[in-house]
């Protein structure tokens, strides 16, 4: 009979076996083609139907951040702009798209979902071109999510009566909708998919770094004959979205972004009887048992923190591992970040892109100095990084206390804080310290721990076994100062429609 | 003629009865000779505190067991339904009749919202339709610790209306009640405290709307609001520091007393968050 | 109870997320492949080939036409790794490969369902090496397994290497019969510990038979199994595995999973008969720029 092997110890010495990578075989650049992409050199503002020129007749530039190249100039939308745009909203609400059949209505959203999937390459694209996020998730991710939010939301419109019973719901009217630069098409898809189900007209902000997919997707509305001024989309900066969430004639804003930009805005609509939604920050708790799936839980860790540069609301941030499997698992997530590919967005085996704005890698940057400052251990991936563009290796912080301000506060990048507990009560303690609640996640082999934990986590979507799933059916969005109101499901209708046995106003 | 035994009306704080802090009373408007205490900014942070401790375990039992307490409350209003019409009709004009129509409004509204926690799941969740291998459904869960202002009137009814709907959803309240009709209001404090619901669950502070209201809004472990009156800009500018849940309800009088704008989902709806669970399917 | 049963029931392995498993396959199969990478991959993929036959109806002639492809596929490219046959063909094929880097591999042990006695899976194994098998590809007992039998098929696997003598073990799990990724990562802990210097998937008689998802499971118990001794155990996957486009993503699987030290013959196998016609068409597309036809190629 053989002899077994002896077990070596587990700690960790000089001598230990070692993977190697890379030298065998090395994969050439697989760029995407951008041959029949009809980017534009110059975009104007998308209202009442028509393109127009800001009447400021100002554009800015919108930047490559994986080249630091001008990609294209768009319209800078000022007060006299998005007040044209909210008056065309107004009027096509009250005319024609509130008065609309519902199985008229529906038709055109089915039709704006077909019509994304149809152009789902020049989407994808112009996604990670923009944005810098990597093709593979703009193609499999971003879009095709954002034409399964249409195609969801579409069979709604005629069945709201039957979605609350007993309750007669309409639209809350003309809709402002604020989103963000980490997806920009499948956010604008969020907002404007259950608005438009709901009988609502909307004027539309991209961020401005992250324009173009939202008026790829205006030449969409067109092209399905949209009727004109239910869909506008103003560019711009701040000020733009100052602007609109100071209209008089809204009805109701939704933002999706930072916390402190949310307060802002619910501070000014406050007393206005304006409807408010609210898809802040977060920084999510991943906890991880020592009886999980660990490799599937390295998975679920490096999709948690990594997808999307991190830049990602819900990304599990601080992850949490019981004491006992720690160093063990320490181990295989700083192996498996090795294996992460970063690099050009456009390259179709490109896992990790290029990191938004030169502003927000200054802010990640900020935020990493600040935790070696508290003596926290850094490990980074050894990657490659491009000379030209902003970029950011894979990172994790072990050693990490709660205290530490790179576990409080929202870095909106590619980096973990590594942080342990003991007892289950221990880490439902730890996940729920903090401001925000918008999502956690939990990996156990233990079906009662796991239902015992979800019920306690403050969080609005909690993934179990699993991380970063997203789903239109699925409701999505904040406890605590993660802000108010769902998107997705049945639940996130209630953000787009009034009842008429509803007194309570919002305020 | 029997000297009768004057009642000293008191605040409602985890399940105690308080003078307030301060020390300070005031005389409702509607209670002229009445000395009331009037909470401070303290009494406030002491009953957001009791809130929050009562916050778990409250929300912890069962939607059954919330129901029963609620329906025990329901049963003591209509024990002591004789005497609450007495104090309503001595600080109101209100006829014998319609003081006793507010009461049974009141024991109504108990009695419906006492049926409603163990179905807010079935009503307000889901199990969702996702694509892809995963079992995903949302539940309702309460959003926490919240405070809420009663309107002037109707004194009893009002009070429940602000109240109960959210501690039927599983949250802990601060109620301030009637600031000109305290009485009715601060009155419940006693049939809470023989109808088990839990110290700490509802709270009921007298006092100034205009001293007590932007501490509510500004207090940042508090999670929600729902004064009844008109939208105030700077009340809910204040709350946005913590982000809050606000709702104004901004109703005529009449409507006070009309059950079935009282009676809705739509009085606990946004005071139950939303959470979504995902967990994949596999053999 | 012997020593070793004793220590198959100790074998403790961590459960398996089946979902986010097969997320992670799927996502490694979207790698994109080009050029010289692309050609470096199928060269690779060749290399690792065990150029497979098990039919019924097998005979001398294929045999011998299978030991010309397997030496020398096409000029300029690199030997498959092994020609893999029943057992009554091992010195037929040893006599055809003598001299080249060709391994000749056999199935034993009651190849494809394993039901026969121990003795008679030894002395079969014996005869193969006798013969001039370099590899046996046995398989395990997974009546016992699914019974929870685990010392019956930790013991057998550890006879069977010991009659192997210098011969490599390969040990095939059948994943296809077990089920469950559980059982796929304790049956390759079990196979591992008994003494296997491969663990390979399936027969290819039973549907399914590899998957990405089964194999990447596989690469991640040799990853930690070689973490925790510091021993090298090959993986082997057999059967399904048709095309160049299948043979690329199981490598890139393997570059990305466990890395060098696996991405050569002697640690990962393809099991496959019409696997190689497809990688030799394909090298030829990227020689030529054309597109090639099937019949062009022999069909052995």
């Amino acid at each position: 009979m053989t002899q077994l092997p002896e077990k070596q110890s587990s700690t960790r010495e000089e001598s230990r076996p070692q993977l190697v990578f890379g030298e065998r075989w090395v994969y050439e650049p697989a760029p995407q083609s951008l041959a029949d992409v009809p980017a534009r050199e110059k975009y104007d503002l998308f209202i009442n139907g028509k393109w127009a020129a800001p009447k400021g007749r100002k554009h800015f530039d919108s930047v490559n951040p994986a080249t630091e190249q001008v990609i294209a100039r768009v319209a800078q939308a000022g007060k006299a702009d998005v007040d044209a745009a909210v008056k065309a909203a107004r009027v096509a609400q009250t005319k024609v798209w509130g008065p609309m059949a519902p199985r008229d209505r529906a038709r055109y959203v089915f039709r704006i979902a077909r019509l994304i999937q149809e152009r789902s390459r020049e989407l994808a694209c112009l996604e990670s071109l923009d944005g810098g996020k990597p093709i593979r998730e703009s193609r499999d991710v971003d879009v095709p999510l954002a034409a399964g939010h249409f195609f969801y939301h579409a069979g709604w419109a005629d069945k709201l009566h039957l979605a609350f019973p007993g309750s007669k719901p309409s639209p809350v009217g003309v809709v402002g909708q604020i989103i963000p630069w980490n997806f920009p098409l499948l956010m604008a898809a969020w907002k404007l998919a259950p608005a438009l189900a709901c009988g609502n007209t909307v004027v539309l902000k991209p961020a401005e770094t992250t324009s173009l997919t939202a008026l790829h997707l205006a030449q969409i509305l067109e092209q399905a004959e949209l009727p004109p001024g239910v869909v506008n989309i103003v560019t711009g900066d701040g000020r733009t979205g100052g602007a609109l969430v100071e209209h008089p004639d809204l009805d109701k804003l939704a933002f999706t972004g930072s916390t402190a930009v949310g307060q802002s805005i619910q501070r000014s609509l406050a007393g206005s009887g304006k409807d408010l939604t609210l898809e802040l920050g977060g920084k999510a708790a991943h906890i991880v048992f020592d009886d999980a799936a660990l490799d599937q839980a390295v998975e679920g860790i490096v999709k948690g923190i990594f997808f999307n540069q991190g830049h990602v609301c819900c990304a599990g941030s601080r992850l949490l591992v019981q004491e006992s499997i720690h160093d063990a698992l320490l181990d295989k997530l700083l192996a498996r970040i090795e294996r992460i590919r970063v690099g050009d967005p456009l390259d179709k085996n490109t896992d990790m892109g290029a990191i938004n704005s030169s502003e927000q890698l200054q802010r990640i940057e900020a935020l990493v100095e600040a935790g070696v400052a508290e003596g926290c251990t850094l490990h980074q991936s050894t990657c490659t990084l491009p000379n030209k563009g902003y970029w950011f290796r894979p990172s994790v912080f072990s050693g990490v206390s709660l205290s530490h301000r790179i576990a409080r506060e929202e870095i909106f990048g590619p980096v973990l804080s590594v942080m342990t507990f003991r007892t289950p009560a221990e880490a439902v303690e730890k996940a729920n310290n903090t401001a925000y609640g918008l999502s956690a996640g939990i990996w156990t082999d233990k079906g009662s721990r796991i239902l015992w934990m979800a019920e306690r986590m403050r969080a609005g979507v909690v993934w179990n076994n699993t991380f970063n799933q997203f789903d239109p059916a699925s409701p999505f969005g904040g406890f605590k100062e993660s802000g108010f109101g769902r998107e997705g499901g049945r639940q996130g209708l209630e953000a787009y429609l009034r009842f008429h046995d509803d007194t309570l106003v919002q305020g | 003629m029997r000297v009768p035994v004057k009642k000293t009306y008191k605040l409602f704080v985890g399940g105690k009865f308080p003078r307030s802090e301060s020390g300070r009373t005031f005389e409702p408007a509607d209670a002229p000779g009445t000395n009331v205490a009037r909470a401070s900014r303290k009494d406030l942070r002491d009953a957001i505190v009791a809130a929050r401790a009562a916050q778990s375990g409250w929300a912890g039992r069962t939607g059954y067991n919330r129901g029963q307490i609620l329906y025990r409350l329901a049963e003591m209003i209509e024990t002591h339904a004789a005497s609450l019409v007495d104090e309503i009709r001595a600080c109101s004009r209100k006829s014998q009749a319609a003081a006793e129509r507010e009461v049974e409004a009141s024991i109504d509204l108990v009695t419906w919202y006492a049926g409603l926690p163990d179905k807010l799941q079935q009503l307000l969740g889901a199990q969702n339709e996702v694509s892809g291998p995963f079992f995903n459904f949302s539940t309702v869960e309460p959003s926490g610790v919240l405070c809420a202002a009663a309107p002037d009137a109707p004194s009893l009814l009002g009070a429940l209306a602000v109240s109960v709907p959210l501690i039927a959803g599983g949250n802990t309240v601060v109620l301030l009640v009637s600031e000109a009709s305290p009485l009715v209001g601060l009155a419940l404090g006693e049939l809470l405290a023989v109808s088990d619901v839990p110290g700490g669950t509802l709270n009921l502070l007298a006092g100034q709307r205009d001293e007590l209201l932007p501490e509510m809004a500004k207090h940042r472990d508090v999670n929600g609001l729902l004064f009844a009156g008109t939208p105030d800009p700077e009340l809910g500018a204040a709350s946005a520091d913590s982000v809050k849940r606000v709702r104004w309800a901004d109703l005529p009088e009449r409507d006070w007393s009309k059950l079935d704008k009282l009676c809705t989902l739509h009085w606990a709806r946004p005071f139950v968050e939303v959470k979504t669970l995902w967990h994949p399917k596999a053999p | 109870m012997t020593a070793s049963s004793h220590l198959a029931d100790d074998i403790a392995v961590a459960p398996v997320d089946a979902v986010a498993l097969e997320a992670r396959a799927a996502e490694l199969s979207t790698r994109s492949i080009k050029k010289d990478a692309k050609r470096r991959g199928l060269e690779l993929a060749i290399s690792m080939t065990d150029l497979t036959t098990l039919e019924g109806m097998d005979s001398p002639g294929k045999v011998a036409a299978l030991c010309g492809k397997a030496m020398r596929p096409a000029p300029g490219l690199p030997s498959v790794a092994a020609v893999c046959v029943y057992p009554d063909l091992v010195a037929q094929a040893t006599k055809l490969l003598a001299g080249s880097s060709v391994a000749v591999a056999s199935v034993a042990t009651g190849f494809p369902s394993g039901r026969t006695d121990l003795a008679l899976k030894l002395s079969e194994t014996r005869r193969c090496v006798e013969d001039g098998a370099d590899e046996i590809d046995m398989v395990i007992d997974r009546g016992a397994f699914l019974s929870g039998d685990f010392a019956k098929v930790f013991d057998e696997i550890a006879a069977v290497k010991e009659a192997c003598d210098y011969a490599h073990l390969k040990v095939i799990l059948e994943t296809g019969e077990l089920a469950t990724y559980d059982n796929v990562r304790l049956a390759s802990e079990i196979a591992m510990r008994a003494g296997g210097d491969f663990i390979k998937t399936s027969t290819g008689k039973v549907s399914p038979a590899s998957t990405m998802p089964v194999v990447l499971l596989m690469l991640e118990a040799v990853r930690d199994f070689y973490f925790d001794t510091g021993k090298l155990i090959g993986v082997k996957a057999a059967g399904g595995i048709k095309n160049s486009k299948q043979a690329l993503r199981y490598l890139a699987m393997v570059n990305e999973t466990v890395g060098d030290h696996w991405l050569t013959p002697s640690r990962f196998r393809f099991g496959a008969s019409s696997l190689l016609n497809d990688l030799l068409m394909q090298l030829a597309r990227l020689d030529s720029g054309t597109y090639q036809r099937p019949d062009d190629f022999s069909k052995d």
